[in-house]
């Protein structure tokens, strides 16, 4: 058998493989989005079904939006998710470009240290950090969330971070010094806009478990006017009755703004995943 | 006048000693070459000069005024690096003119100087080019062009030519030596190409391990080294040293003759065999094994038709040899 013809095999096969995945990666949202334009009835007597003249509805929708303050949570869990990983992103880059660029004692300790919340879950502390909240007067505020999340984001980010900063070539940012840039403008100005793909690949990581979270939301900020849209959408979810309607359009609404946060990501994205894997 | 003087310099990486008690001091308008093997603490050297590393002991003094602890950008330094180190997000010209506009030199200065680099370097057609679109030769002038429009007290080059091919090589080794010539000014060269050490400097700085083993005129070092490392280094081919010749050789010593010195005599007193023939045209290079199994290069001008495999006897002309004793310390 010729190589080409191998190849040619190969190239199916993966093709094969990576269609069937993201069909099965596809399948529950797209069933999502079928079910939150149908009526109540014909989700749960056909599931699969298409919406079709006799089925479509958009009761969901008008649940949604009418019920409960659904833009403000929108915007809450924008805020959470965007100032969060703005925290994340810049102070993972300062503490990495410090870890890799500048020689002081205890600076593996210092990294170990750092990279140590990698492997504990920061939901342990939950106790610990509601009692923290409630002295400094955070809780129901989205700053409890933020700085929570910056803290649960951070390890990682250093992590990935200080290993590319530590490829920033020498020279380059010696050429800096030699031309009088300050520290801070060698580190925004040539560093960061090098690490720009491990960035992009950090925001991305960070940002769905953020968006997603139920669990501090619950804990930290349930009041009305600060409620993330995980949280917001529970009320549809009761002990013994369930609005589907409602729980569907809420849930295919609330990928939209991940959606265009990670096509903003994704360029990036790409590059930093296939820069680390050509190298 | 003197541009640079370095007193008991010591540098140390935590437990490892880089540069051991360096002196050295630079002439006004000297080109100066720092030579070594790799490793020896070069570039080190060089950082320090320039401020990007601290020594651990010993002082460093720029145009008469100790340095120690002014940062780089006031030295009054430029450094091309090997990796020429250009601003990726800056067009040629915003390269060269960052440095100065950090000095908040007025726009004016920035542009004659600049467009006077650009002329000088030959780069007009590609001023408002980003580096990513210049090939290495063009980065190498660019970051050649930005040191220059510093206008600087000393210029610091880090192996500036180790990324370019043969011919570009040369003709850029050209370049910086009429630069330095138009220029009259203070340059430290470092490179481990022995080539470009011969035919660039006015002294050479002979490193190893962390320590100088000589300074001088590249001729001073070609005809009268002080040990054996630097016979060994300088020339091309290299030294021949033999320690079992039928010759006057030192106790436990060796003796050093270069390859251009050895005659084939027929009755010399070295006998071999010719293991392999180098042709290059100009001259043959002969690689012999000798008697005592010791391997020989013998340079002979002009073309030879000597055949791998012939039996040969080389002569030499005893005033012409090195001899060194057991610590490769030079006797005669
Ligand atoms: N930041 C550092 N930390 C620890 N050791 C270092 C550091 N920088 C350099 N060294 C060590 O110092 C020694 C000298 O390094 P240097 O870069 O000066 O060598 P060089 O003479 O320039 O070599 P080359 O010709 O390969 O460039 C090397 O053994 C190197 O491992
Ligand atoms: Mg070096």
């Amino acid at each position: 058998m010729s190589i080409a013809r191998q190849n040619r095999l190969n190239t199916y096969a993966a093709h094969g493989v990576l269609i069937l995945y993201t069909l099965i990666a596809l399948f529950p949202v797209f069933v999502i989005i079928i079910n939150s334009f149908k009526t109540r009835r014909a989700i749960f007597r056909e599931p699969l079904a298409m919406p079709n003249s006799e089925t479509f509805s958009l009761i969901g929708y008008e649940t949604v939006l009418n019920q409960g303050d659904f833009f403000l949570y929108f915007q809450n869990s924008m805020i959470v998710t965007v100032a969060s990983l703005f925290f994340i992103l810049l102070f993972g880059a300062m503490a990495a470009f410090a870890l890799a660029e500048y020689r002081f004692k205890g600076n593996l300790m210092m990294g170990l240290y750092l990279a140590l919340g990698i492997m504990i879950p920061i939901r342990i502390g939950t106790v610990a950090i509601l009692e923290l909240m409630v002295q400094t007067g955070l809780v129901n505020t989205l700053w409890a969330l933020i700085l929570v999340y910056t803290a649960q984001g951070l390890p990682l980010a250093v992590f990935i971070l200080s290993e590319f900063m530590r490829q920033v070539s020498d020279d380059l940012k010696n050429a800096g010094r030699i031309d009088g840039l300050s520290e801070y403008r060698i580190f925004f100005r040539l560093v960061l806009p090098l690490v720009r793909p491990a960035m992009a690949t950090v925001a991305v990581f960070n940002m769905i478990p953020i968006w997603n979270d139920l669990w501090f939301p619950l804990i930290l900020a349930p009041a009305e006017e600060v409620k993330t849209l995980t949280l917001g959408s529970q009320v549809f979810i009761g002990q013994f009755v369930t609005d589907w309607n409602a729980v569907l359009s809420a849930l295919s609404l609330a990928i939209l703004p991940v959606m265009a946060l990670y096509v903003i990501f994704s360029r990036q994205l790409i590059r930093g995943i296939t820069s680390g894997a050509v190298k | 006048m003197t541009a640079l003087a370095l007193t008991n310099i010591c540098k140390s990486f935590g437990p490892v000693e880089v540069l051991k008690d360096i002196n050295l001091t630079v002439e006004e308008g000297e080109f100066v070459v720092f030579v070594g093997p790799s490793g020896c603490g070069k570039s080190t050297l060089l950082r320090v000069i320039a401020g990007l590393e601290d020594a651990t002991s010993g002082t460093v003094e720029i145009g008469g005024a100790q340095v120690n602890s002014v940062p780089p950008a006031k030295r009054g330094i430029a450094m091309v690096f090997q990796s020429y180190a250009l601003y990726p997000h800056l067009s040629v010209r915003d390269n060269m003119a960052l440095g100065l506009k950090q000095e908040n030199q007025p726009k004016s200065v920035i542009e004659a100087r600049v467009n006077k680099a650009v002329q000088m370097l030959d780069l007009g057609a590609y001023v408002d080019r980003r580096p990513s679109d210049l090939s290495g030769g063009q980065r190498q002038r660019v970051a050649i062009g930005r040191t220059i429009v510093r206008e600087p007290k000393l210029f610091l080059f880090d192996e500036p030519l180790s990324n370019l091919d043969a011919a570009l090589r040369m003709n850029t080794r050209v370049e910086i030596a009429e630069l330095q010539r138009t220029l009259s000014a203070t340059m430290i060269y470092v490179t481990h190409d022995q080539t470009e050490a011969m035919t660039l400097a006015d002294k050479i700085v002979v490193l190893r391990d962390g320590r100088i083993e000589q300074v001088g005129s590249p001729m001073e070092l070609y005809n009268n080294p002080v040990n054996q490392f630097v016979a060994g280094f300088l020339g091309s081919p290299a030294m021949n040293f033999l320690s079992k010749a039928p010759v006057s050789i030192p106790e436990n010593g060796v003796i050093g003759i270069r390859p251009e010195y050895l005659r084939p005599v027929s009755g010399g007193r070295i006998k071999g065999r010719v293991t392999h023939v180098e042709r290059l045209g100009g001259d043959t290079n002969l690689l012999v094994k000798t008697a005592q199994d010791e391997a020989l290069t013998v340079r002979i001008f002009g073309q030879d038709d000597t055949r791998v495999g012939e039996a040969i006897e080389l002569d030499f002309d005893d005033a012409k040899a090195f001899a060194f004793d057991h610590e490769q310390r030079r006797v005669i």
